[in-house]
């Protein structure tokens, strides 16, 4: 087990140099300079120069990725000049709103989708099967922003019971105090996470079903509920575990989405007005996070499914 | 890295094993039609995707509208005699401008969906067939872009050069074809150590021949259902894009942007400006993935032998 963990924790460490590279590497090709940024149109070249060499900027591009390197792994995101304050004093304010929401929302379709899925194995080509189908179908097909769009309409517009916008307020405790204009947010990523997780949770319960300890179980005249959570729910949760590590970049995605829409004050926000001020190092940070959330999560997943299933760990 | 054709999920025969009939190995084109031909979803995609190009493609050379100037004495016109859907912010038809949209949407998906399938599929095949070291860093570069946040790269880039058609569809398609890449290198693998590629190695045929007469054309059945899942993600993903605000200048017509323009009205009551976009999208989406998951189902050896 620790020679997989290991193996596995130094792919993700080559993985998200990689990342870290061509995410610099993009941000190189961007148009502007901090330097312009900062002194403004009508700085001398020498006033750049200075500016440069002061920061670093003057250095080749090897010497400033290592730096770059050296800062991530020191805990500093940068710095973004557009609003002269760090990286990271951004995104320690708005992560754990983030957390709350992406955390609640995966949550929250991992204990709708596991007993709806495990009940449209058990009652396959029902009705219900059918019609939980077409749902996650439908909602897998349209545009994640969608989803939420109809629920601002119909709860906020036409019933008028919810907020049409997330809690504004500098801290994140805002979201606990005012937990109403939470509902629409998580409902409407939970909907798009369970789109993403139904369909997986169906297959796994029906590939459980058909296994013969299953057989066994029942031929020893097990009672059918015991059955259902003993052994189909246990065994159908493996590949769920990694679904989620995997559906992690859909789902931040959706979050990103889900925040411009409801004006939720998160990372994925902040990320969406960056592009719009072409803020530069708040952008790089982000996408870097993202890209180390989701190989964190793509490892996480693997060693959580080799701890449930040995036979992982021999591949 | 997690291993992503674990997650496929599990195909399973609708009617029970006894209805699926033993085919014997069969060409591929011969599993493909049989595949409209006997399962009544697929067919109904098949038929909606027909019905949905010529829409986009013929619709214009007989319902004739003007996608281009802008008219002010017609905006936010209810379906009506004017015309029979509506009409847009901009006094656009909405019926015309769903025909004129789907063009660019569909070429830009399929367009994408064909780079990405030749590109990952001649990737992953070398990267399998040739194994050993090169098949480690090979797939290394793989997984570092699917670790790649798409729409976050998309948005960071976008910025950085301004969006045009061909932009769209090569960027889309450099941030997606790592998922075929896996997916073909894990068929590789399998298919290296059959007879017939050790046969016609035997018989002196080189690499680039093995791979492209042999391994590829065996793996053709999943290539092609992934193929379809891509142009259904495409059209996903274009229409997310467009509405955070990253799409094509005007005059171009997307459903997305349409979709995106019309959700500002949604409020104001103009469901015209905003369902039948939507429903344009939902129904392609649907019509792709209906064939996509026939086609998995088709090529799946695990359940043609049952």
């Amino acid at each position: 087990m620790a020679s997989f963990v290991l193996r596995r924790a130094a792919q993700a460490v080559v993985v998200l140099l990689g990342v870290t590279f061509v995410i610099f590497a993009l941000e190189q090709l961007a148009p502007g300079s901090p330097a312009r940024e900062v002194l403004g149109i009508k700085a001398t070249p020498l006033a750049i120069a200075t500016f440069d060499k002061a920061y670093g900027l003057n250095r080749s591009f090897l010497i400033q990725y290592v730096q770059f390197l050296d800062h991530l792994v020191h805990g500093n995101l940068g710095f973004s000049w557009k609003q002269n304050r760090t990286v990271d004093s951004l995104v320690v304010a708005q992560l754990p709103r983030d957390l709350l929401l992406v955390g609640l929302s995966i949550a929250l379709a991992l204990v709708i989708a596991i007993p709806i899925g495990i009940l449209q194995a058990v009652r396959r080509n029902s009705a219900f099967d059918y019609g939980a189908t077409g749902l996650s179908f439908l909602l897998y097909s349209m545009p994640p922003y969608i989803p939420g769009l109809l629920a601002i309409s119909l709860f906020a517009v036409r019933f008028q019971v919810l907020p049409s916008e997330a809690p504004q307020g500098a801290s994140a405790l805002d979201l606990l105090t005012h937990p109403a204009g939470l509902i629409l947010p998580v409902l409407t990523l939970t909907l798009v996470s369970y789109a993403s997780f139904s369909r997986y949770v169906r297959s796994s319960a029906i590939a459980c079903l058909e296994q013969e300890y299953i057989l066994t179980a029942r031929t020893k005249g097990l009672r059918r509920s015991a059955i259902l959570s003993r052994h189909v729910l246990r065994n159908s949760l493996c590949p769920v575990v990694t679904l989620v590590g995997l559906a992690l970049p859909q789902i931040l995605t959706a979050g990103l989405v889900a925040e411009y829409l409801f004006n939720f004050q998160g990372v994925g926000l902040e990320y969406y007005n960056a592009a719009v001020d072409g803020d530069f190092p708040v952008m790089v940070a982000i996408t870097v996070l993202v890209a180390a959330a989701t190989v964190l999560g793509s490892l996480a997943a693997d060693v959580a499914y080799a701890a449930l299933d040995p036979r992982v760990r021999l591949a | 890295m997690t291993d992503l054709a674990r997650l496929e999920p599990i195909p399973v025969p609708d009617k029970g094993p006894e209805a699926v009939s033993v085919a014997p190995e069969r060409s591929v084109l011969f599993t493909f039609v049989r595949t409209f031909v006997e399962n009544r979803l697929a067919a109904m995609g098949a038929v909606l995707m027909i019905g949905i190009v010529l829409f986009c493609f013929v619709g214009p050379l007989l319902y004739h509208t003007d996608q281009v100037d802008t008219n002010l004495l017609k905006v936010n016109l209810a379906p009506g005699p004017g015309g029979p859907l509506g009409s847009d912010n901009n006094g656009f038809d909405i019926l015309g401008r769903l025909m004129y949209g789907g063009r660019t949407s569909l070429e830009i998906s399929f367009a994408v969906a064909s780079v990405v399938t030749v590109m990952g599929a001649t990737y992953g095949a070398v990267a399998g067939y040739l194994g050993g070291a090169w098949d480690v860093v090979m797939m290394r570069l793989v997984d570092i872009g699917l670790s790649m946040p798409v729409v976050f790269l998309f948005i960071l880039v976008s910025r950085i050069y301004h969006p045009s058609k061909g932009l769209l569809i090569l960027l889309l398609a450099l941030t997606v074809w790592f998922v075929p890449a896996r997916l073909i290198r894990g068929e590789t693998l399998t298919l290296r150590t059959r007879e017939y590629v050790a046969a016609a190695r035997t018989m002196g045929a080189r690499s680039s021949r093995l791979i492209f007469r042999h391994i590829v054309p065996n793996s053709a059945g999943t290539i092609i259902v992934n193929a379809t899942f891509q142009v259904a993600d495409a059209i996903i993903v274009l229409a997310t894009l467009e509405f955070l605000g990253f799409s094509l200048p005007p005059p171009t017509a997307t459903w997305g942007g349409m979709l995106s323009d019309g959700s500002q009205f949604l409020q104001d009551g103009y469901w015209w400006e905003v369902y039948p976009a939507l429903l344009a999208i939902v129904v392609t989406v649907v019509a792709v993935n209906f064939v996509g998951d026939a086609l998995r189902d088709a090529f799946d050896v695990r359940l043609r032998r049952r």
